[in-house]
């Protein structure tokens, strides 16, 4: 089977372009040598099917970077027929360095200029035929995101699988003559419309409030849409279980049954619960991102991120934690510079979720009076804040930003709403394809440790997790965190969705009981030094899968939890001595 | 060579123009930046600066980007 790549520039719609000739059924593969996963699909063009090969967006071929390693390498070692270099048909003057050094690897070239609609739209003219002739190589004109000039790129690839074009040139002069002749670029070629929403959006005064105002929209709207639908999906799964799956495994024995039901069903169903936030964060991130917000994101607040070693973008995402880690991480790959991508990954897992917010709540209502409890919310958020920044000024050396920062300020689009489902349905076969698996396995290892031996009461200090929490007590009796505390710990391990269901298991109470069980039992300086703990160790499974997934790095997801455990546990301590010795 | 701020991107006031006549950075940082069209001779605007000694809005050629003050003192120009 013939093999064709996608290379091209950042910013130039190469990945819409992918989307649009490969449908949505591309794959994630791995190929031998090369480190990050590509897109890869086979598609039937003329009388052949070929497989057309998605690969990072590059700007150059001289650098080191790990993308550009990635596409030279797959271009010398793979064998490519053909490659479609993408370009943007109103940046051309900068971008035909590109196809200069794509050229020198001799492999047949076909030249996509891409946007077209926008270049016209700026008055730039292209002579698609002469240009053609200088080159040596097939051109065609396409607007991906309108699908349009699609049917002439299939012809012109088909053309140059079955007799390729002799080599095209790869010296700087003859195409800076060719784009002279052929490209016509009126002097005052600006988009006007962006400059004026700019001058709103990047206001000196205006441009951060807006900003903040922009963020605040954006999260609650995923949130607010996004909970009542998480809800009624844990009301489907558990209306499903017991109706159909609780009588069918009747007659199983307890052990098997509490298995399924209680380990793999709730597995299934907690990776299930993220869906609906997955989706709904990555239709908001596509927005801001291909409206061409992000980047303005980034100007307005990296004065104050490039201080913590992060930039604007990261801030974002950071942001975007507070509803939940596991689609801000996965947010994180807008990032090309693997060290600043890491360092934002090692950080997220600080912004205090909406899961953790639900224990919260409930300990700060159980052992606070009313008139401080809004204070003691506050102070957590505070807390946060100030483990996600000490974090970041920690390390911000071990993760240097290796990528230069200039960015692109590329002009608002309306994105489409082809472009902005297509990201979230890739995005979830994304976390559901690589998460599923890990969070099944996790949930049943503490269902196992919290139900066996068989014999002792599930939750009880007689179970393996308790015989865990009674070993751990040396550890964690020093930060006022009791034995039952502890196994609720173990439980939040997985989820903090299922901290105070458990602690109802520990405590076999239920609702008011349970709340004057607890606050007969624990005082509020061990409840706070509890809360600050589940701040700050391990958010969940679905976030240590997630970062595992992300990073492709053992020794990066163990400094993902171990980092997060030992800040938790210095920081109790310290919180709890100190109040118990005032 | 040692460069005066006031040779550079850096010195520019926002709407003013300038021909660019070298890059003085490392090769990673010069390859970006000519992969995004800061080339010697050609023309850049400084369009804004962010507050708090955040980066540079510049336009160069149809592309417009950001870049950090410590990148705008590497790159040589002559006031248009």
């Amino acid at each position: 089977m013939k093999r064709v790549a996608l290379v091209g520039m950042p910013n130039t719609g190469k990945s819409t372009l992918f989307n649009r000739l490969t449908g949505a059924q591309a794959k994630v593969g791995n190929w031998p040598g090369i480190t990050v996963d590509l897109l890869s699909a086979k598609l039937l063009l003329g009388d052949q099917m070929v497989q057309l090969v998605d690969l990072p967006g590059i700007y150059d071929l001289r650098g080191f970077s790990e993308d550009e390693q990635v596409v030279t390498t797959f271009l010398s070692e793979q064998s490519v027929d053909a490659v479609l270099v993408v370009l943007n048909a109103s940046q051309l003057e900068r971008q035909m360095q590109l196809f200069a050094q794509l050229a020198q690897f001799g492999i047949p070239l076909v030249l996509v200029l891409n946007m077209a609609d926008e270049a016209a739209a700026l008055g730039i003219t292209i002579e698609r035929e002469t240009l053609a002739g200088w080159l040596g190589v097939p051109v065609c004109l396409v607007s991906a995101k309108h699908g349009q000039g699609l049917e002439q790129l299939r012809g012109l690839i088909v053309h140059a699988l079955r007799a390729p074009a002799q080599a095209a040139p790869s010296d700087e002069g003859v195409i800076e003559a060719a784009l002279r002749s052929t490209v016509h670029v009126p002097a005052q070629a600006s988009h006007r419309l962006t400059e004026k929403i700019d001058r709103v959006l990047l206001d000196p005064w205006l441009g951060l409030p807006l900003f903040f105002g922009v963020m605040l929209v954006l999260f609650e709207a995923v949130f607010w849409l996004g909970t009542p639908v998480q809800n009624a999906l844990a009301e489907g799964f558990s209306a499903l279980r017991a109706a159909a799956l609780e009588p069918a495994l009747a007659a199983a024995p307890p052990v098997v049954s509490g298995l399924l039901l209680d380990g793999v069903y709730n597995g299934l169903s907690t990776v299930a619960s993220f869906v609906p936030l997955i989706i709904l964060f990555f239709l908001a991130m596509a927005i801001v991102e291909d409206t061409g917000y992000l980047s303005r994101a980034a100007f307005l607040i990296d004065a104050l991120m490039a201080r913590f070693g992060l930039d604007g973008r990261s801030f974002v995402m950071i942001l975007m934690g507070f509803g939940c880690n596991v689609p801000a991480l996965m947010g994180t790959r807008v990032m090309r510079s693997r060290g600043l991508r890491l360092l934002t990954m090692l950080v997220i897992p600080f912004s205090l979720c909406s899961a953790r917010l639900q224990v919260f709540l409930f300990f700060i209502a159980a052992l606070f009076p009313p008139r401080i409890a809004p204070l003691v919310l506050f102070s957590l958020y505070v807390m946060s804040i100030g483990a996600a920044m000490l974090t970041s000024l920690l390390f911000k050396r071990r993760f240097e930003n290796s990528d230069p920062f200039v960015l692109e300020i590329p002009p608002y689009r309306f994105p489409t709403l082809r472009q902005v489902v297509l990201r979230g349905w890739h995005e979830v076969g994304h976390f559901l394809r690589r998460a599923t698996r890990f969070i099944v396995a996790g949930v049943v290892l503490v269902w196992l440790l919290t139900n066996f031996p068989a014999a002792a009461a599930p939750g009880s200090a007689e179970t393996w997790a308790g015989h865990v929490g009674a070993w751990l007590s040396p550890v964690l009796s020093p930060l006022g965190i009791d034995p039952k505390l502890t196994i609720a710990l173990i439980f939040g391990f997985v989820a903090k969705e299922i901290v105070i269901g458990s602690l109802a298991v520990i405590y076999a109470r239920e609702g008011g009981a349970l709340v004057s069980a607890i606050a007969h039992d624990v005082t509020w300086v061990q409840a706070y030094s509890f809360m600050l703990f589940t701040l700050i160790y391990t958010p969940c499974l679905s976030t240590i899968a997630t970062i595992r997934s992300e990073a492709k790095n053992r020794a990066f997801s163990a400094l993902a939890v171990a980092w997060p455990l030992a800040l938790a546990w210095t920081v109790s301590f310290v919180f709890y001595q100190a109040a118990s010795y005032f | 060579m040692y460069l005066s701020p006031a040779q550079t991107l850096a010195a520019l006031a926002p709407g003013e123009c300038a021909t660019i006549l070298a890059l003085h950075a490392g090769d990673a940082l010069h390859h970006r930046l000519s992969a995004l069209g800061l080339r010697a001779g050609k023309t850049v605007r400084l369009i804004r600066r962010a507050r708090f000694g955040g980066p540079f809005h510049i336009r160069v050629g149809t592309t417009d980007l950001m870049l950090r003050i410590p990148d705008a003192r590497r790159i040589q120009v002559r006031k248009a």
